[in-house]
């Protein structure tokens, strides 16, 4: 055991040495703009950028940008418009033929054809592909090519939803795939996209870059050449990391923090709408034969008695929406246009008094978010003579009460799986499944003609005709949208959409 | 001595089996890995379909035993979650927990080990309490918080540091900081005792009465005789440095082993989770082993015996 003694000299001369080495090697800010990088950070690590095999949100944005498909859902009209293809003919229920586009390459070079087409769809059908995304691909039967650049695409079973399903199913190249396997997908992906992955550092780093050759499609070109990815777990962390300009852009930013940034002025806040909409749920066909729930004056006056705008406008906040029918405005099918309840607590009294309960009546309230909201919704019946009892408990336990049918009033929200298609929403809770309580058989009937046919046209009317009986039996209370926020830098200009998948390629530098 | 040497060995071995024994039956335990793995939104079919593709409807003890003749060849499959060699991704990661932990221990022995030698020089002095306060704050403070503290002083405040990543050097001052001074405390207190201890030894008077300078007799004559629980407490340590990074590893987003080790479990990643208790055990193993060879190196009476 020597100990040395270090002159003081030698000290400040070593602690000197360090202290510019470490002002040299600490990466100063770097601002994104400058060499037209979008630094942008998840809190998950991206499993394999496979598209195939990863089931997480985030594998869906990379697909996104990576391998386009044959249809494109345009997230402004919500119109489906051909991508990969030149357009389309629905044959019958379960069938559709597809015009290919011809020039388009894909990242290695190579042009993309029919039969690249054919091979994915055919990959997708098979039992032993290994692939985790089902979701999207369990519909597909098979593909053959029956043209140069026409494919027929077959269903197992009629579903309203194929196109939009069609709009998620990346298409790989034939023979690259078979040559790397999926494995090598997840190391070195090919796809069409408007952006080329150029480095993957499994869970931790994803470098993308705009595809050059990227051909003349509707979802326009990029305009940010490079977007690195970094996963950081750690909100704070990631916070830190935007106000000192090493990230450009970060998501799902608690409203404290929000706040506290936005005060900073170093970045933007925005507040955005996601497909989760809040409604209470009415046992409007369940409970015990003398529920006053059982009664559609009862179910209206509760409509009447909650100030739903004033809620939104003094609690709430931010930009979430008032909603009057059970599903997200912009969904496929969804319509405003149905039996509106004002919010008028003398009209509540009185057809309360009109269905036998002038005095009101005491009953439970369930929920598992949002305290105050609830207790502001729990103040206004209240106000009508309805006393509830705030049953406030997890997620889980509260469905599992209400599908056993125990819960009057179920103070709930749901976000369609970010589908934009109110097939996603109103067979859960009004097609007989666990989750209906209204039990209208009428109203699961049209559903199933909803989800019985291709032809969008007939499936909006359908769908309308539901909402409108839905309102008017108050089985629902609908309240409102629910928004997440988006940090970006001051330089970036980023258009957030509600089913919560960033399109890069769409961002651009101010 | 190889004969000890081979026995101990096979011991580590075995202990380190009956932990992934262990965990392996406590994975399963918590929960049905299929519904995890194929998503939110799945439904019964897919769930089925990811069930046999993965062989979790094979019996559990087939499953293990699979496993372990693997491991047994240095195999240890696939992650689930990555879809690649869990070989791969372990060794890809473990540099950023070793060198963090390697890193942290220096840091804490540097603080702890003089506080400590000035607090025995010095007992029940100013300068005692001061040490003893300096090194209890590390215990006293959540790792996170203080992580969090510093990242707003040095990244925010005044961004001198990167509060993420691990590219450079600089990247892990931080977190060193974080994780070393957290040991500070034990390794402070350890020393100090051992030093008040020794220093009142016989040995040390008649070193004293000799003639020798007090420098000399501080650190060549009681330092080195204090120091030997020191040695093992320090290994100790680092085998918690480098499984318990975790808190450490998330907020400044290292990506080491500590990090995948809590999130694979979360993920049901089991081929993850197993190789790294595995490895870990082994390192823990290790660990104490060259402790003890250590403190043979540090006190001839020990070698002897």
């Amino acid at each position: 055991m020597m100990m040395r003694r270090f002159s003081k000299v030698k000290f400040w001369a070593l602690a000197g040495t360090a202290a510019i080495a470490l002002s040299f090697a600490a990466p100063t800010a770097q601002a994104g703009k400058a060499d037209d990088t979008l630094n942008i950070a998840w809190d998950v690590e991206v499993p394999n950028v496979n598209m195939y095999f990863d089931t997480s949100r985030n594998g869906v944005i990379i697909a996104h940008h990576v391998w386009d498909a044959l249809v494109w859902r345009d997230p402004a009209s919500g119109d489906f418009k051909p991508l990969l293809s030149t357009g389309w003919k629905i044959v019958d229920d379960k069938t559709i033929e597809m015009d290919i586009r011809q020039g388009v390459k894909f990242h290695n070079g190579d042009a993309m054809t029919a039969d690249d087409v054919v091979y994915t769809y055919n990959y997708l059908a098979r039992a032993d592909n290994g692939i985790l995304n089902r979701n999207y691909t369990s519909w597909i039967d098979k593909a053959e090519k029956i043209g140069d650049s026409k494919v027929r695409i077959t269903a197992k079973d009629t579903n309203p939803l194929i196109l939009l399903y069609m709009g998620e199913i990346g298409i790989y190249p034939q023979k690259y795939y078979e040559e790397v396997g999926a494995e090598g997908m997840g190391r070195k992906p090919v796809g069409t996209g408007p952006y080329k992955i150029t480095e993957v550092d499994p869970g931790k780093r994803i470098v993308f870059e705009a595809f050059a050759d990227y051909y003349d499609s509707p979802k326009g070109k990029p305009s940010i050449k490079k977007i690195v990815q970094r996963t950081i777990p750690e909100m704070n962390t990631q916070v830190v990391e935007l106000a000192s300009g090493r990230l450009d852009w970060i998501w799902r930013v608690a409203q404290d923090q929000a706040d506290r940034l936005d005060k900073t002025g170093r970045v933007k806040v925005i507040n955005a709408n996601t497909m989760r909409v809040g409604y209470l749920q009415l046992n409007a066909a369940g409970g015990p034969e003398d529920s006053p729930l059982r009664k559609q004056k009862v179910r209206q006056a509760i409509n009447h008695a909650i100030d739903v705008e004033g809620i939104v406008k003094n609690l709430v906040r931010g930009s979430s929406e008032v909603i009057h029918a059970a599903c997200y405005p912009e969904q496929f099918g969804c319509t405003d246009d149905v039996t509106k309840y004002e919010y008028n607590p003398e009209k509540a009294k009185k057809l309360l008094a009109e269905a036998g309960y002038p005095t009101g009546f005491t009953t439970v309230m369930y929920a598992y978010r949002d305290r105050s909201h609830n207790e502001a919704i729990m103040s206004n019946l209240a106000a009508v003579g309805i006393k509830t009892e705030l049953r406030y408990g997890q997620y889980a336990a509260t469905r599992d009460a209400l599908r056993k049918g125990d819960v009057p009033i179920g103070s709930l929200t749901w976000g369609s799986n970010s589908i934009p298609d109110v097939d996603a929403i109103l067979p859960v809770f009004f097609g007989g499944l666990p989750d209906d309580l209204s039990k209208d058989k009428e109203v699961q009937a049209w559903l199933v003609e909803g989800k019985s046919t291709l032809d969008q046209d007939k499936r909006k009317a359908v769908y309308k005709k539901a909402l409108q009986k839905i309102a008017d039996q108050a089985y629902w209370v609908p309240t409102w949208t629910y928004t997440t926020n988006y940090a970006i830098s001051n330089d970036l200009d980023f258009k957030p959409t509600a089913d919560e998948i960033p399109r890069f390629w769409t961002a651009k530098w101010k | 001595m190889l004969i000890y040497t081979l026995k101990r060995l096979v011991v580590a071995l075995l202990v380190a089996l009956t932990i992934s024994l262990i965990s392996f039956g406590l994975l399963f335990l918590s929960g049905d890995p299929a519904t995890t793995i194929a998503g939110e939104s799945a439904d019964e079919a897919a769930i089925m379909a990811i069930r046999a593709q993965y062989g979790f409807d094979r019996p559990l003890y087939e499953q293990y035993f699979a496993w372990v003749l693997r491991a047994m060849q240095g195999d240890f499959g696939t992650s689930f979650y990555f879809n690649m060699p869990v070989t791969e991704l372990i060794f890809e990661r473990l540099p950023v927990t070793l060198g963090l932990g390697l890193a942290a221990i220096t840091f804490a022995i540097i603080l702890s080990i003089p506080l400590g030698v000035l607090a025995a020089r010095y007992p029940n002095s100013l300068i005692d309490r001061l040490a003893l306060t300096i090194s209890v704050m590390g215990q006293a403070m959540p790792s996170f918080w203080f992580a969090l503290l510093l990242i707003m002083v040095f990244s925010f405040m005044y961004p001198l540091l990167p509060p993420s990543g691990s590219e450079t050097w600089v990247h892990f001052i931080m977190p060193t900081i974080v994780l070393g001074y957290y040991a500070t405390p034990a390794i402070m207190r350890l020393t100090r005792t051992g030093m008040m201890e020794v220093l009142g030894a016989d040995y040390i008077r008649t070193a004293r009465a000799k003639g020798l300078r007090p420098r000399v007799v501080l650190f060549k004559h009681a330092l080195r005789n204090a120091i030997i629980p020191v040695v093992s407490l320090a290994a100790v340590q680092l085998g918690f440095m480098l499984g318990g990074s975790i808190v450490v590893e998330t907020i400044f987003a290292l990506h080491g082993t500590g990090y995948l080790a809590w999130e694979s479990i979360r993920r049901y990643d089991l081929p993850t989770v197993q190789a790294i208790l595995l490895i870990f055990s082994l390192i823990y193993i290790v660990l104490t082993f060259l402790a003890d060879l250590l403190n043979a190196w540090l006190d001839p009476r020990i070698r002897v015996a």
